[in-house]
């Protein structure tokens, strides 16, 4: 008998075998994950987790070991900006989960899927200020759209369960859940997927009929219409159906800076991004527009500026999935509750065709009169001239991530994006050092595409360790540094309101060419416009991750310009 | 200019660890003002019944509303602000008390307010008050000059009076 059993159990191999489902828990977690359909982490390893390391390499999870938590976080949101699917970040207790935290805010900011794991402190030291404690779950708090702690190992399976589904639905955004090490560490068995029900989380996808009846009767007697896309599109995917509506409807369409690539942005309804720094004549048609259909954005002051001169003559509709956002920034004529896909397909069955002639022969004269967007200084090295020949080279077909600032507005108004998800910025939270790290994270889950890190010099020095990692897992991120010497956005901010009082914005670099010869990252430097075209298609050449560094324009500024606060009638269009 | 005024929320909170700081952490971030907050078990096993007294116009309690529901803990918010509503606070009040303002304090408080004396000491008398916020404060009012060592209050809590319950029902389970 005994014979027989060894047999047996030499025949089967232990994952198959039910009996051995017992485990402990950093196993049970990872094929949660496994379930999840995780295949890519990026993390950093410590004290707290090392049990969910020393499983981890059993499974088909590709760990990417970042250089800093932050990077891990952006990594993980980059990576679920490009694919759409959730994107995992993991560190240990304490300072590792505090550094993700700058990461987790821009992903709740941007509504962006990130499911970050924390390693925790045995719950037997919890609340003793323990090595490496943190209360990360009170720390999050804000900046989570929920977070978790697991207290007992057979809470695994549905937690993580719950933190994807939170994550991925409704408004995504990023849920972290701690774990700590005694749970890790206890033998356990996973529970069985089952569906989630949540009693407290219901979001509504489907508007109602009756406000999409209310909103098409609005747009049938609007003369002046414009639609105002934001990300909400990309992430619901209704970029087709926002194309089919708005041709239907001839309504042209302004982009908030998270909804580039949301409507394709060669087409001749496209009317760019909107707000502070968004086309002339893009703010103009926000200015003149009777009715404003806001759809899966927010209204943010980065838009609308001063609110109460924000679109003076326009009834708003807005359609967002998130009942908060509606009449929260501004006064709403038609409130619509839904997915930003359901919304457009319910409006489509309502609205038949229309022409707005004379309105868009209006915007078209406003745009003839303005490129509405600054082209820089004639002669010397324009920032915006390395972002054209950037577009124009490689067929505005890359993905394109910024860092935050004066680089991050010339590559929205020059790199027009015509496909979803090719965009790849921080919004809301205006995160500096998201660039390279997000492009990471891009790299690793589009590998079919050309990724491109645009960023600034001051950024770029907040997160350029990162170049390690990309060079560790072999990613072709090309990376342009924009470089003017100066914390540009804030220096130009100085220059126009603050009496060219340029303080602390002056900052020096590193030999980009030294940083990248010791990273092994091949590199280049541009000083005159003349060398742009090849140095990209240089870069564009290699196998492997590049470093360009473009020496722009010291001063240039962004243009137009509505200062903060102000409206369309402050508008700086140019120096 | 808007009408800044009390209204009175009831918040069905999921019992569990940590939603307290959860709504609390709301109001604090976004700036809403609260003038009390109140909780207990609910008449359903797993809920918990907060009653939250906030002030603001009718675009913040809307926010607050809609926030609130953002939480995953909060299952239902209703604004019960109005005339058909009970509205019960109770107070401890600890107030000094001579043999000579002794008789005083008490029948003021009794025949006015319907307080009780629940503990009598030399220097002081402890008084147990019920009623609507504005009662126990006018009663304190009527009682500081005696000297005040100490108050304790609950908030307020609320119902509805008739038969309308603020209380899950069936379609707002998740089917």
């Amino acid at each position: 008998m005994v014979v027989e059993t060894k047999r047996v159990e030499t025949e089967r191999p232990t994952q198959a075998e039910p009996a051995s489902r017992r485990s402990i828990g950093a196993r049970l977690l990872c094929q949660a994950l496994e379930r999840e359909g995780v295949d890519l982490i990026f993390g950093y390893p410590g004290g707290a987790v090392i049990p969910l390391y020393d499983v981890l390499p059993e499974f088909n999870i590709h760990h990417v070991l970042v250089r800093h938590e932050q990077g891990a976080a952006h990594a993980a949101d980059g990576y679920a900006r490009a694919t759409g699917r959730p994107g995992v970040c993991l560190a240990t207790s304490g300072p590792g989960a505090t550094n993700l935290v700058t990461g987790i805010a821009t992903a709740m900011l941007d509504s962006v899927p990130v499911v970050a794991i924390t390693g925790q402190v045995p719950q037997g030291v919890i609340g003793s200020d323990a090595f490496q404690e943190i209360d990360i779950t009170g720390i999050t708090l804000p900046i989570t759209k929920h977070n978790f702690i697991i207290r007992r190992v057979e809470d695994i399976g549905p937690t993580i369960q719950k933190a994807f589904y939170l994550a991925t639905t409704g408004r995504p955004g990023p849920v972290l859940v701690d774990v700590p090490k005694d749970v890790l560490l206890a033998e356990g068995e996973l529970a069985p997927a089952e569906p989630v029900q949540l009693l407290g989380y219901r979001p509504t996808i489907v508007p109602h009929r009756r406000q999409i009846r209310r909103a098409a009767e609005v747009l049938r007697a609007a003369e002046r219409p414009l639609i105002l896309a934001g990300h909400g599109i990309l992430i619901s995917g209704a970029t087709e159906e926002l194309v089919r509506f708005a041709e239907r409807t001839q309504i042209p369409v302004g982009l908030t800076l998270l909804g580039i690539g949301g409507f394709p942005g060669s087409h001749p309804l496209c009317l760019g991004m909107v707000g502070m720094h968004g086309f002339a004549h893009a703010n103009r048609a926000i200015h003149e527009a009777d009715v404003i259909v806001g759809i899966g954005m927010r209204f943010d002051d980065r838009v609308t500026g001063r609110v109460s001169e924000f679109a003076p003559n326009a009834q708003i509709i807005h359609i967002d999935i998130d009942p908060a956002e509606i009449g929260k920034n501004v006064e709403t004529a038609v409130p619509v509750v839904g997915d930003a896909r359901e919304a457009l397909l319910a409006l489509l069955e309502e609205m038949e065709p229309q022409r707005h002639d004379e309105w868009l022969e209006t915007i078209a004269s406003w745009r003839k009169r303005s490129s509405g967007r600054s082209r820089g200084v004639p002669g010397a090295l324009a920032p915006q001239y390395v972002v054209e020949r950037l577009h124009a080279l490689t067929e505005g077909k890359a993905i394109v991530t910024t860092d935050v600032g004066q680089h991050q507005m010339w590559t929205a108004q020059y790199y027009t994006c015509d496909v979803p998800n090719q965009w790849i910025t921080s919004g809301g939270l205006g995160t500096m050092g998201y660039g390279v790290p997000s492009a990471l994270g891009v790299a690793l889950g589009r590998p079919d595409a050309e990724v491109w890190a645009v960023v600034g010099d001051g950024g770029v020095q907040m997160t350029m360790f990162e170049f390690g990692t990309i060079v560790q897992e072999g990613a072709k991120v090309n990376i342009a540094i924009v470089n003017n010497g100066y914390l540009g956005m804030v220096r130009q901010w100085q220059e126009l309101f603050h009496n060219r009082n340029y303080s602390e914005t002056p900052i020096s670099s590193p030999d980009y060419m030294l940083i990248a010869q010791a990273y092994g990252i091949p590199g280049r430097r541009v000083t005159r416009p003349e060398e742009v075209d090849d140095a990209i298609r240089w870069a564009r050449s290699v196998d492997g991750p590049t470093l360009l560094e473009f020496q722009v324009n010291q001063e240039e500024n962004v243009y137009p310009m509505i200062p903060s606060g102000g409206s369309i009638r402050e508008m700086i269009e140019e120096a | 200019m808007v009408a800044v005024r009390r209204h009175t929320l009831v918040v069905l909170v999921e019992d569990r660890p940590g939603v307290m700081n959860r709504v609390m952490s709301l109001f604090r971030q976004r700036g809403f003002n609260v003038d009390s907050i109140a909780v207990g078990h609910s008449e359903q096993p797993g809920l918990s019944r907060m009653t939250l007294v906030v002030q603001g116009d009718d675009r913040t309690i809307e926010q607050v509303t809609k926030q609130l529901y953002k939480l995953l803990e909060v299952i239902k918010v209703t604004d019960v602000t109005g005339e058909n509503l009970i509205q019960r606070e109770l107070a401890l009040v600890k107030v000094a008390a001579t043999e000579r303002t002794r008789g005083d304090i008490m029948r003021l408080v009794s025949e006015v307010y319907r307080a009780r004396i629940v503990d009598a000491a030399p220097d002081t008398l402890v008084i147990e008050v019920t009623g609507p916020s504005e009662k126990i404060d006018s009663l304190i009012t009527l009682v500081r000059p005696y000297g005040i060592k100490e108050i304790a209050r609950t908030g307020c809590v609320a119902l509805e009076r008739g038969s309308g319950a603020v209380a899950v029902r069936a379609e707002d389970a998740v089917a």
